[in-house]
């Protein structure tokens, strides 16, 4: 009894909660006779397409910015890389690389001015960081409109200029990665190519946070003042911070379009960057600390509900968005709740 | 002559902490009018007494004291701050509670301002009284005129020069009424030597309309000047109470300090005349907060261990704070002959310092990471140690941390559950040990150690000041160690520096008496 | 100071609402909208907004920062709507009884509101706006689903299903129920001159009364006296005036709406004058130093937050009595945003925010809101470009302003301890 107790405490109150609805979702599923197969089979590709951008949370929260709320700074810049590769015509592997790279490289270049901005404001970082992504979402909109692009697949199918709201990636490089090596077991389909990818990048992030840099900057991170007594560039640490988590999340959107099938313009970005500020904490973050299972825990928790509870709340209630309604709850409730956490002054 | 009863007595207070006696049989009697200093080092259990008189929590929370406490020859037991400020008792404390937003008068009025009726209170009842702005100019001008201050209650609190804030602050305690002590917490701290004055004269003034001051410093010429009777305690104990027309600022000087040692370190090595000079420091100002140092010239011989002592916001912290360039710092340091680059860690490092900062949870360590981490991430950053190279890559060699963290943890006795436990579980001594340890790693030719032993056990301190002797011997690592406690500094320094006022007062011998360290320590 | 030096001190001060100001007479040119109708848009918008724009003054003076949680307060206020809509009651009398729950219901919201912001210290801007979100989840919950899903009952407000209350609720027997009073059948929505000698006469009466009867002889109060004489000349020129006959015919003023808003001014300004506005100052100053005064801080917090989200509470409901279709689930969601980027316009901070500032950032921001679709359009060729940037223009001023107080903030800190 007393390690079952114990066990329990290890977990987290959010968890259990969490793991208790899962179970119930998928008890209910069964009941309604729901394809199990295919939820979990949807479960698992939504987990893949999601997992870059809870991993993009990491750098931040180890340089000690935090939460990154400015997670749709990073998105738009994808955005910007998947148009220029759809524009230039490349396609399938070498499309994707060409939109991945170019997402890379102008979301670090971003996040450096994003974190030099940050820097002036420490202790602020979320709520300054969320409104500035906002405030750039809707500048890009702005753009979208008079973007010189003239790929009829970009641009309104009615002509004239400007980006169409969504842009469709099929014939470009839709599934690309989830199509790669992927087998079945059992009626569930196993994305391998996007698993290969995410666990990919999970990897070379152990390994940064084991290099000179990552050690820096976790020691930044932790306590500012020890760090810059050891004669660490807190400054700097934080901009890497800023940048890595930036260009991760560019290159997050290049991922999770290429799963949707679709680049989702103007104002989708916006409310982008909760899912994975909760997937983490959900995983077992706190505002100052993180590890790679954290983000893979967490976004595997969070996406699966909200995968299974769709079709099942539809079935109960076809009207309202009910799974909606419980993603609206569960992120901005552990958000609050990882808040009054960290704790206020005196 | 009728017998006076004295405002308020204090007799044979003592208290103690978990076992740990801070106060023993200590006796005051305060008359009416009375100009009376209360003075020692910081530790000697000045503010445990001011807390056990105004009924602090943390008496009551940790089992109470013994003793009696009169006020007008009464016996009274005071439980809450307020129960104190009833009795007519008020104290300035050293920090200002002040409101900068606000005028003079709603400072002095502060929550206890005069009220009328409104609108609003009528309907909504007492809570939203007004509040009535033209008596609380009234009653401040009234206690400004009592202290003979000319200072205009519209002006708001924020653009007045720093005297003038201790100024309404005296007003505001003046304001409450019935005030018979005023205590005064180092009234003069912050001031500039002009504004001092009038603040002692303000002191006096009170003393003519019958309000006794309870004066709280370590400045031995202000005593001197003002004060009446004077109280020294030391270790808890109350050494010595005297008028002070029958002594001198040499004798106070002597009870301050003194006390029995246990040892004082032994000089087998030599004047240092013919010594290399390690560092040389030339007119070091440090803007620390709340230990400014203001020119300081010191030269540290080679291979010695440099005691730097002096009372608490004097400024012997800023010293090490600054060659580290942890606060902004002015002047000229020469390490080994070549110039260092001020205000950088960084560069600090790569002249082969090392700090064991005095502000250990801040500077000390990262809470959240491991023993090992904490050891080793300064020698990792600076020296490139502990990685395995692949390339360009870097990668932590995990074994190669966890052998000299365990290294470490033995040699130092720290007590823990293994490497990988987190700093912040750790006790106060042990996380120290952990913070010397991440110095030594940094293999220094210079070691800047400040107040190691603040807030650890017994035990621990012992085994932190022997350490820092045998690295001193073994790897013949010049060391300089900051303290407040004297007795430590003569356990193991060669030399002493006291700083008072920013400034080097005195070098003196560990063997150096009682009146010469006091004197140095109370700036005179 | 020279006179160089003052305009120089006035733009510092100022540089915000001048430079809005600047856009808005950008907007208006461009728009190319007769000045009736944009004036005749901006009085019923002011007459929508400022009460939920005052509302956010509280909390800034008792230093929690902007109050991203009065979003709260106008779910309250949506609350009561709905509520008097499916007991069917009608008129203005619905409006009070509105009024009534709501204020019960944001007292309650605010009170626990209250209590999540003393956990988060330091955070307050940060939590109130997840707060707001969160909140907003729990009513979608409530509305979507408990409402006809297990608390049954049946309206022509709800869904075909029987569960859930519908997207959009007409509240046709409400519309002008505030802003149009007739007293004995007579409107009381009067044209634009009738208003400026309505209420220069009231401010009229009002200085006359200090200066005669209270002795208040400064300066101010003869020139304020002036002030007020004029207008009501204004509007009997302005009234009598065939050149100006498009501003009496489409400028129509609610005259008892308008008397509310004044009316919560006033009582705001008096309400600082008291014990708890006092108290709310020094803590809003210094927490430490008020707390050891004896202030109770965190009570005093509490009730900030409180004020700020009843206040709130009322203008959502003001704000839907004039426009007569509520939107039940996104009419609240911006709310909080719109509002501060207002405040903000108008020239208040993080730490300072008046009436005054309240009052004129709304007319800039809503001014500001209403052309530039239009001069988008003209100017771009594109109306999507204006709905865009006025979004912009809303989302960067936040960013800018807390980005600027941030960086204050430290700055000054940093100035007071190389002071000690």
């Amino acid at each position: 009894m007393e390690t079952v107790k114990k066990r329990m405490h290890q977990l987290g109150l959010p968890r259990i909660i969490i793991i208790a609805f899962i179970i119930l979702i998928f008890i209910g599923a069964f009941l309604q006779g729901q394809d199990m197969k295919q939820l979990v089979s949807d479960s698992l590709v939504r987990f893949g397409m999601n997992l870059i951008f809870a991993l993009a949370m990491m750098p931040a929260i180890l340089s000690g910015i935090g939460l990154n709320m400015g997670l749709a700074i990073g998105i738009v810049c994808g955005l910007f890389g998947g148009l220029v590769s759809i524009e230039m015509g490349l396609t399938s592997w070498v499309g994707i690389a060409c939109a991945s790279l170019i997402a890379l490289v102008i979301g670090s270049a971003v996040g450096v001015l994003y974190g030099r901005i940050l820097n002036g404001v420490k202790g602020s970082e979320m709520l300054i960081g969320n409104y500035l992504g906002y405030a750039v979402v809707y500048l890009l909109c702005m753009f979208w409109f008079i973007a010189p692009f003239k790929n009829p697949a970009i641009i309104w199918p009615m002509g004239g200029d400007g980006v169409r709201s969504t842009v469709t990636l099929s014939g470009y490089y839709e599934h690309v990665l989830n199509n790669f090596l992927s087998f079945q077991i059992g009626g569930v389909t196993i994305p391998t190519g996007l698993f290969l990818f995410v666990f990919g990048i999970c990897w070379i992030i152990r390994i940064f946070c084991k290099s000179k840099v990552g050690v820096t900057l976790q020691a930044a991170g932790d306590n500012p003042e020890y760090a810059n007594s050891s004669g660490i560039h807190v400054n700097r640490c934080r901009i890497i911070g800023a940048s890595l988590s930036t260009a991760l999340g560019a290159l997050g959107i290049v991922v999770y379009a290429q799963s949707y099938g679709f680049y989702s313009m103007y104002e989708a970005p916006l409310t982008m960057s909760f899912t994975p500020m909760a997937a983490v904490l959900l995983g077992g973050a706190t505002m100052k600390k993180v590890s790679v299972w954290h983000a893979i825990i967490g976004t595997l928790l969070f996406q699966t509900m909200l995968t299974a509870a769709l079709p099942v709340a539809n079935m109960l209630l076809p009207d309202g968005n009910l799974s909606e309604v419980f993603r609206i709850i569960v992120s901005n409730g552990i958000i609050l709740y990882a808040l009054s956490q960290a704790g206020g002054e005196r | 002559m009728a017998e006076i009863t004295p405002v308020l007595s204090m007799k044979n207070i003592g208290k103690a902490f978990s076992g740990n006696q801070v106060l023993q049989d200590v006796s005051l009697d305060i008359m009416p009018g009375e100009i009376y200093a209360l003075c020692g080092e910081n530790g000697a259990g000045k503010s445990t007494l001011m807390n056990i008189l105004f009924g602090m929590p943390v008496i009551s929370s940790t089992g109470g004291y013994t003793g009696k406490v009169l006020i007008d020859g009464k016996e009274v037991q005071i439980k809450k701050p307020q129960e104190a400020i009833a009795y007519g008792i008020g104290m300035v404390h050293q920090e200002f509670m002040l409101i900068p937003g606000f005028t003079v008068g709603e400072n002095i009025k502060l929550n206890r301002e005069p009220l009328k009726n409104g609108a609003l209170s009528r309907v909504f009842g007492k809570q939203l009284r007004n509040v009535d702005f033209e008596q609380i100019e009234k009653d401040a001008e009234a206690s400004l005129d009592r202290l003979g201050v000319e200072l205009d209650p519209h002006a708001d609190v924020e653009t007045l020069p720093v005297g003038y804030m201790q100024f309404v602050e005296i007003a505001r305690e003046l304001d409450k009424s019935n005030v018979k002590l005023l205590i005064l917490d180092e009234p003069t701290a912050v001031l500039a030597e002009s504004e001092a004055e009038i603040v002692l004269d303000i002191i006096k003034r009170l003393s003519k309309l019958g309000i006794a001051v309870l004066l709280i410093t370590h400045r031995i010429g202000e005593i001197m000047y003002v004060a009446d009777t004077v109280t020294i305690l030391r270790d808890g104990l109350n050494v010595k109470t005297m008028k002070i027309a029958d002594t001198t600022a040499g004798e106070i000087a002597e009870l301050m300090v003194g006390r029995e040692l246990v040892a004082v370190k032994q000089r087998d090595r030599d004047e240092s005349e013919n010594k290399e000079i390690a560092v040389s420091i030339k007119n070091l100002r440090v803007d620390m907060p709340g230990e400014r140092v203001s020119g300081i010239n010191l030269d540290v011989y080679k291979g010695e261990i440099l005691g730097i002592g002096g009372l608490a916001g004097q400024g012997k912290l800023g010293v090490a704070n600054g060659i580290m360039g942890i606060y902004p710092t002015f002047g000229e340091i020469t390490v080994f002959g070549k110039p260092l680059k001020l205000n950088s860690p960084k560069s600090s490092i790569g002249a082969k310092f090392a700090f064991v900062s005095e502000d250990r949870k801040q500077q000390g360590f990262a809470p959240d990471l491991s023993i090992e981490m904490n050891m080793v991430i300064p020698a990792m950053v600076n020296h490139d140690e502990f990685f395995r190279k692949f390339g360009p890559f870097h990668q932590i060699d995990k074994k190669k941390v966890e052998e000299t963290a365990k290294k470490y943890i033995e040699e130092f006795q720290i007590r823990c559950t293994g490497p990988k436990q987190e700093v912040k579980s750790l006790s106060g001594g042990n996380q120290q040990k952990v913070c010397i340890a991440k110095a030594i790693l940094l293999q220094p030719d210079v070691l800047l150690v400040s107040e190691p032993t603040r807030g650890i056990d017994i035990g621990a301190k012992s085994i932190v000041l022997e350490t820092i002797s045998r690295i001193n011997e073994e790897t013949g690592v010049t060391i300089l160690f900051t303290s407040s406690e004297l007795g430590e500094l003569r356990q193991v320094c060669d030399r002493i520096a006291i700083v008072s006022g920013g400034k080097v007062a005195d070098i003196l011998p560990p063997d150096a008496t009682n009146e010469e360290f006091g004197l140095a320590m109370g700036g005179k | 100071m020279g006179k160089n030096g003052k305009v120089r001190g006035f733009l510092g001060k100022n540089i915000v609402p001048l430079l809005f100001a600047c856009f808005c007479a950008v907007g208006v040119y461009y728009s190319g909208t007769g000045i009736p109708t944009i004036l005749s848009d901006l009085v019923n918008r002011f007459d929508r907004n400022a009460l939920l724009v005052l509302s956010l003054i509280l909390p800034v003076i008792s230093g929690m920062g902007l109050n991203f949680g009065i979003v709260l307060g106008a779910m309250s206020g949506q609350v009561g709507l709905i509520l008097v809509s499916i007991w069917k009651i009608q008129g203005l009398p619905a409006i009070l009884i509105a009024m009534l729950i709501a204020m019960v219901v944001a007292s309650f919201c605010g009170f626990l509101a209250g209590k999540m912001l003393n956990q988060t210290k330091g955070q307050e801007m940060i939590t109130s706006m997840i707060l707001g979100f969160f909140a907003n989840g729990i009513y979608q919950f409530i509305f979507l689903f408990i409402a006809g899903g297990v608390i049954k009952f049946s309206s022509d407000l709800l869904l075909s299903s029987g569960i859930g209350i519908k997207n959009t609720i007409a509240l046709d027997s409400m519309q002008y129920a505030l802003d149009d009073i007739k007293i004995f059948g007579v409107s009381t929505k009067v044209d634009l001159f009738t208003a400026m000698m309505f209420f220069g006469a009231l401010f009229l009466l009002y200085y006359l009364f200090r200066v005669l009867v209270k002795k208040n002889r400064e300066k101010k109060y003869r020139i304020r006296l002036g002030i007020s004489a004029a207008l009501i000349v204004a509007g009997a020129v302005g009234y009598n005036l065939p050149a100006l006959v498009m501003y009496k015919m489409m400028v129509r003023v609610p005259i008892p709406t308008y008397l509310v808003i004044i009316g919560v001014c006033i009582l705001i300004q008096a309400f600082m004058k008291t014990k708890l506005g006092q108290d709310m100052r020094a803590v809003g100053h210094d927490r430490k130093v008020a707390a050891s005064a004896g202030i109770r801080v965190d009570k005093v917090r509490i009730q900030a937050i409180i004020l700020s989200t009843v206040i709130a509470a009322l203008g959502q409901i003001i704000f839907y009595q004039n426009l007569g279709t509520m939107d039940t689930y996104y009419g609240h969601e911006k709310v909080g945003t719109y509002c501060v980027a207002a405040i903000l316009i108008g020239g208040a901070s993080v730490q300072k925010a008046t009436i005054g500032q309240a009052i004129l950032g709304t007319l800039l921001f809503h001014l500001l809101f209403n052309v530039s679709p239009l001069a988008a359009q003209n100017m771009f060729s594109n109306s999507m470009v204006g709905g865009y940037f006025r979004m912009v223009a809303c989302y960067g001023i936040i960013a800018v302003a807390l980005i600027l107080h941030a960086w204050r903030s430290r700055v000054d800190r940093k100035k007071k301890s190389e002071e000690v």
